[in-house]
């Protein structure tokens, strides 16, 4: 059901783990769902990101949403990570089963909610980024499938 | 390959497919025609019958074959809550059922029914106060697995069967999981109708049966035609039904000396389990269990996962995980015996056979062992647990 890409991915993920002092962390989703994400950002005084960690409880699409997640916005500048959206993590996966859609928006959120952390952090507004929801799967639950 | 996934789905007998290939073959005949070639496939029928009946204690007559376990559980409820209907409007069954128990009840209750979903207890069973205390005038069914196909709990049938034949209730039970796996009989246990499906028991998919009880009045499911006493029409499935015979009478034959070793193995491996993996424990109960049921909750770490691992090592399992059914919810049986979601998400079921062997068993345990770890270490969950301590 799924794709080679998005199997590759689960099977050696990409950027796993932690950042101490992290410019910026963002964790969303939640448990009840089966989907919980946590991104760590590393940012430089010019905006650009030397490197990012995440941490995924979730299934596999999940796992893989993040990981590619990670690896869009890895080396890119705040601006251009706000870009990566969930159908472009979709679209370098080589596609999602339809039920599984809500992981790659967990991962554009995620990416949200870490910058959301770091211009907070350093009380700077990232033209373009607003609040993100801190658990974007509450009104997804109620889709019929 | 480990197959460790027995309740979907078991591997079909040789001695099933041996007894069945003459049906597809030579002995095409269709059984309701007059000539020897027909009455060939008409006895073959009646032998299937036969055994099963003979297997529940149940007469021959009383064995309707179906397509299924879905098609029996669908049947049996529908066309008893049509039958009734004069008398009440009221059905009863339980939290834990199958879909094709539930899903049906809520057909019924869009037309006008009521049904009472008993809950379970932490093991999985039903209370018994609390289905005398939901009984009511109007009540015209009861419909109660027989053995949970999740959990493997084994439920009180018979004294949910003489609570239901105290106050002139009829008793349903999907015995789908259980059949050829428990003794069970139908006059000792008080069950009215009782459905089937050959495929959990090492016989064909697609062949199921339901036992009616002679003397309870269910209209037909499909019209057009004699057969199965004109209740389910339809030329009839031969060699699904020689099949589903061989099956049964494989079942009857190994039971005692197969499920023996289905325990052992099964207990086995929820020992190490349990004993050598932190923060997981076994969900049903321990002694009220089908002999091959093993069933899981392991913190920190999601269901799928695990299984898209285990395959990866050649082992099949199943999950109670929301992204194993489909849904964005996990299974309503783990929740309903109180689990929280994610450890609902964590869950784990392996069902075995008795031709899995103690060897496979430790290599399945070590694996898991293995996936466990690594899931937990790249879970957020399971990084807040450490830091802070609190489950």
């Amino acid at each position: 059901m799924y794709s080679e890409k998005v199997m590759d991915h689960f099977q050696h993920p990409r950027n796993v783990g932690e950042i101490e002092n992290a410019s910026g962390v963002g964790t969303v989703g939640n448990a009840k769902c089966g989907d919980i994400m946590r991104m760590f950002l590393d940012i430089d005084e010019n905006g650009i990101i030397q490197d990012v960690k995440f941490k995924t409880f979730g299934c596999g699409a999940a796992v893989a949403t993040s990981s590619m997640a990670t690896e869009l916005v890895k080396g890119k500048s705040i601006q251009e990570a706000l870009q990566v959206t969930n159908k472009a993590v979709m679209e370098a996966l080589d596609g999602l089963p339809p039920v599984k859609v809500h992981c790659s928006l967990l991962a554009e959120e995620a990416i949200h909610a870490a910058l959301w952390d770091y211009a907070q952090k350093n009380g700077i507004e990232i033209e373009g980024l607003s609040k993100p929801k801190s658990d974007i799967s509450e009104g997804e639950e109620e889709e019929d499938y | 390959m480990i197959y460790l996934d027995n309740a979907a789905t078991t591997k079909t007998a040789p001695e099933v497919v041996e007894a069945m290939l003459p049906y597809f073959t030579e002995n095409y005949g269709n059984p309701s025609t007059i000539y020897s070639l027909g009455s060939t496939s008409k006895q073959a029928i009646n032998k299937a019958r036969q055994t099963i009946a003979d297997s529940l204690g149940a007469k021959a007559e009383e064995i309707y074959f179906t397509a299924g376990g879905s098609e029996s559980d669908n049947w049996a409820i529908k066309a008893a809550a049509e039958a009734y209907e004069s008398k009440g409007r009221h059905i009863i069954t339980s939290k834990i059922e199958h879909h094709a128990v539930l899903h049906t009840c809520q057909y019924l209750e869009k037309r006008g029914y009521e049904v009472t979903y008993l809950n379970v207890d932490r093991n999985g069973i039903v209370d018994l106060e609390e289905l005398k205390a939901a009984i009511r005038p109007d009540t015209i069914l009861i419909s109660i697995m027989f053995a949970n196909n999740e959990i493997g709990t084994i439920e009180p049938i018979k004294e949910i069967g003489a609570v239901a034949k105290e106050h002139g209730i009829l008793f349903h039970t999907d015995a789908v999981q259980a059949f050829g796996q428990v003794p069970i009989n139908v006059d000792e246990m008080h069950i009215d109708m009782l459905s089937s499906s050959a495929h959990k028991l090492n016989g064909p998919k697609g062949i199921g049966f339901l036992y009616i009880r002679k003397g309870v009045k269910i209209r037909s499911f499909v019209h057009g035609g004699a057969q199965e006493r004109s209740r389910r029409a339809g030329t009839e499935n031969v060699p699904g039904i020689v099949g589903f015979g061989a099956a049964v009478e494989r079942a009857m034959r190994t039971m005692e000396e197969r499920t023996k070793k289905e325990i052992e193995l099964r207990d086995y491996l929820i020992h190490r389990l349990e004993t050598e993996i932190d923060h997981c424990w076994l969900n049903g109960d321990r002694t009220r269990r089908l002999p091959n049921n093993v069933n899981f909750s392991f913190l920190f770490v999601e269901g799928e996962s695990m299984l898209i691992m285990l395959d990866m090592k050649g082992i099949c399992a199943s999950s109670g995980s929301a992204c194993t059914s489909g849904s964005l919810d996990p299974s309503h049986v783990l929740l309903a015996i109180g689990l929280k979601h994610e450890e609902a998400h964590g869950s784990l079921r392996l069902t075995l056979s008795a031709e899995n062997t103690r060897e496979e068993m430790d290599f399945v345990v070590d694996n898991i062992k293995a996936i466990v770890k690594r899931l937990r270490s790249m879970s957020p969950l399971y990084e807040d647990y450490l830091k802070t301590g609190k489950l």
